[in-house]
């Protein structure tokens, strides 16, 4: 590990990798303003599915509430663009829904910053306090995944309840400025747009570090035997809650900037069919590779955009169709198939087959 | 091994059930043979000032939940426009819609507003339903600066300047229904409604117009969408003793709410049930048996009395089928393109901010009865009317207003909805 030496193989990925970080830096050149905008929703979900492969793919743990840790990130940092929108009056849904003066909970998102840091820090104490319950308690496969099921219908009634709140079902929408700056702006928005490839390019390196560090070796070893990783010494719970809690922060990352690009928030977008999404894109774009899983939320976003413009009778079947033909044929996803075809097996990839099938 | 098999077996059940999912809805038969092209062929195509046609968007959700709904607004959006084609167009060139399926998702709503107008560039958006999805789209329109046509009665306290309301507003619904329930049915309210938006600011207006008007709240209740469980909630409804039942409930808990009611004993002849969000597609599919006798406050009934209705209901089944039936927010619908068809024409231009000029004071004679655009609102004048379920599934109009009402969408005209206003 320590003495990398510069096979074509990899000459050739990090040229690959090159050329993506240019092209993405580069796209305002030659996209227009709504494509942009697309394309930077795309990215946002891209950090989500690299959160999700770090849980599901590297660890083993499958989350079908990461739609709630995407939505308490959008909504911190909606909370801050609606004060922000409403001046000093107050934000018009609490109005009609009997409140007088701003909850005490609402003041502190007046400052940027705070929004910024809670949109991050929410969801990963939460999931740090989930794992903690779960983990510990040696609640795993299914039926932790069911765990987060029920995370999620709790999370969105909650949310659709407290109207006066967090806006209902409407969710919060309704931003004009952000810092001050107006975001209906191309300047703003071109901004924004690359603040999320930094912000993706930074997400990305961040998992691959991990995933390639001893902490990333563990991990592995937990998803594979994770028995067999306690008795050699390591508290699987402990590295569990960290990486679920990191995947939960990146998923509060991408809910912020998915605010900012896309102008709405709504507990829908947190609810059942959004999380099994997110692992679909995942499971599409291929589990237990990083760069699988950020492709596979990209494309199959943009697709779902295509289809549905193109067939807006009939897209949800070729959506469907694409689904159950990637799950029967290419059970690793679309960057199995790609990998199969481009380089033939070495060393290093046989261990990873043998690990996969075992999970 | 075993735990692969078990996540595959999910996955590949979850894609089954979205490849069902899309098999549900595909309803949307359109007669005027719509263009939906993708972007970059349109952008080619133009639309703008020298083509001979004009480009309309078309907004609505053709799947999800809300599918069932809209699909019909959609449809008679359609039928409009392919009427006013085949008369000649508008400005003499002929309307072209572009649909885009909103997907019962409020962040798709917007994104495919902003699709619409700044890649396709119609010239005016018709669609919406649910106020989440107009709440979602309004900012985008604001900032292009497009204009939507937004078809469905909903909870006011909103005048945007992209868009124009053809559904009703509160004080042409819901308080003239509660100043006629209080009249003629009880003084004693149950309020029930579902956990979202449009109810609990309906029931908030309610609350404040019964202290005005001598009324008496005697239970207030939500339940989430889609429940199905209304058991306990009749007990309190028995246990509270209410002359009327004002229904805010949304979608199928209407069914299991209108079923349980009876299977409990209690008729229209014991308490009144006016619903706001009951119209004859709804009838069809809650069951006429278990509805007869309750009322229902809109501004168009498939049996209202109007010549122009005799047409519109006559050409709405020819197109789409004999079981099919006629309701309001279709109404609201038709009339939109009519209405966006009459105020190009008089500006000469699909400019947004002339049309909207033209628009001011437009009168046009819909299946409804006549109505006129408010110039100051954006909204249009409308006759309210109360029915009552009949054994066809159709509404006897028990009472309307003498002539159209002026919307009034902030409750402006009334003392005691000062409070409603403060957030704005």
């Amino acid at each position: 590990m320590q003495l990398r030496t510069l096979t074509p193989q990899r000459i050739y990925i990090l040229i690959g990798y090159a050329v993506a970080s240019a092209a993405l830096f580069s796209a305002p050149l030659f996209m227009s303003d709504f494509r942009l905008n697309l394309l930077a929703k795309f990215l946002a979900f891209a950090i989500v599915a690299l959160g999700l492969d770090l849980i599901w793919g590297y660890t083993g743990i499958l989350s079908l509430g990461h739609g709630v840790f995407f939505g308490l990130g959008a909504y911190a940092m909606a909370m801050y663009l609606k004060l922000e929108a409403s001046g000093d009056r107050l934000p018009d849904f609490m109005g009609w829904s009997g409140l007088t003066q701003l909850p005490w909970f609402w003041k502190p998102f007046e400052s940027f910053a705070f929004a910024a840091a809670m949109g991050i820090a929410l969801p990963a104490v939460l999931a740090l306090v989930l794992g903690y319950f779960t983990f510990r308690n040696r609640i795993r496969g299914v039926y932790f995944t069911i765990l987060t099921q029920a995370l999620v219908i709790i999370t969105v009634t909650l949310f659709i309840g407290q109207q006066a709140f967090t806006g209902g079902t409407n969710g919060l929408t309704g931003f004009s400025s952000v810092l001050g700056v107006p975001l209906s702006s191309p300047d703003t928005k071109r901004m924004l747009y690359w603040i999320t490839v930094i912000a993706l390019l930074g997400a990305f390196v961040l998992c691959r570090y991990l995933v390639k560090s001893r902490f990333g070796k563990v991990l592995r070893a937990i998803r594979d035997g994770e028995n067999r990783a306690r008795f050699i010494g390591y508290n699987p719970a402990v590295y569990q809650m960290l990486v679920f809690s990191i995947s939960a922060g990146l998923a509060g990352l991408a809910g912020m900037l998915f605010v900012l690009h896309v102008g709405i928030i709504s507990p829908f977008m947190m609810a059942i069919v959004p999380s099994i999404e997110m692992v679909l894109w995942v499971a599409i774009g291929g589990r237990g590779t990083l760069i699988g899983a950020a492709l596979g939320a990209i494309l199959l976003n943009y697709a779902k955009s295509e289809f549905s413009t193109s067939y807006p009778d009939a897209w949800l079947f070729f959506l469907g169709a694409l689904f159950v033909i990637v799950v029967v044929f290419l059970p690793k996803g679309a960057v199995g198939l790609f990998g199969r075809l481009k380089f033939p097996k070495r060393k290093g990839q046989k261990h990873e087959q043998v690990s996969h099938s075992a999970v | 091994m075993k735990r692969t098999r078990l996540y595959h077996a999910l996955l590949l059940i979850i894609a089954i059930s979205l490849v069902i999912a899309g098999c549900g809805n595909n309803g949307g038969n359109s007669p005027a043979a719509p263009v939906s092209t993708n972007g970059e062929t349109t952008a080619a195509a133009g639309g703008g000032e020298d083509s001979d046609e004009i480009k309309v968007g078309i907004l609505h959700s053709l799947s999800g939940t809300m599918a069932i709904s809209e699909v019909s607004v959609h449809d008679a959006e359609l039928m409009a426009i392919e009427e006013i084609n085949a008369a000649g167009g508008v400005l003499g060139k002929q309307l072209v819609p572009v649909i885009e399926d909103g997907a019962s998702d409020w962040p798709t709503f917007a994104e495919k507003a902003r699709k619409l107008i700044s890649e396709d560039q119609v010239a005016t958006v018709f669609g919406g339903w649910t106020s989440s999805s107009r709440k979602a789209m309004l900012p985008v329109f604001e900032e292009l600066n497009g204009l939507l046509w937004y078809p469905v009665q909903y909870e006011g306290l909103e005048a945007s300047p992209n868009i124009f309301y053809t559904g009703a507003t509160t004080n042409q619904q819901i308080v003239p229904a509660v100043s006629w329930l209080l009249e003629n049915r009880g003084k004693k309210f149950y309020l029930l409604g579902s956990d979202y938006v449009f109810p609990r600011t309906a029931n908030q207006i309610i609350k404040e117009q019964l202290k005005a008007e001598g009324g008496e709240m005697v239970g207030e209740e939500y339940t989430p969408l889609g429940h199905t469980d209304y058991s306990t909630i009749i007990a309190k409804i028995q246990a509270a003793q209410p002359e009327v039942i004002f229904n805010t409930l949304n979608g199928d808990s209407n069914v299991a709410f209108f079923k349980q009611l009876k299977d409990a004993g209690i008729t229209a002849q014991d308490i009144t049930t006016l619903s706001v969000s009951v119209a004859e597609e709804e009838i069809r599919g809650i069951g006429v048996d278990v509805l007869e006798g309750h009322l229902a406050a809109w501004n168009y009934y498939q049996t209202t009395d109007t010549e122009a209705n005799k047409t519109f209901v006559a050409n709405y089944k020819a197109a789409y089928g004999d079981e099919r039936v006629t309701a309001d927010p279709i109404e609201a619908g038709y009339i939109a393109v009519y209405l966006w068809a009459a105020a190009v024409e008089k500006a000469g231009t699909t400019d947004v901010d002339a049309v909207k000029e033209a628009a001011k004071g437009l009168e046009f004679d819909g299946p409804g009865g006549k109505v006129t655009i408010d110039g100051d609102n954006q909204h249009i004048y409308k006759t309210v009317r109360i029915g009552e379920v009949q054994a066809d599934g159709q509404f006897k109009e028990l009472w309307a207003t003498s002539e159209p009402v002026k919307p009034d969408p902030y409750l402006t005209g009334y003392e005691w909805a000062a409070s409603l206003n403060s957030g704005n």
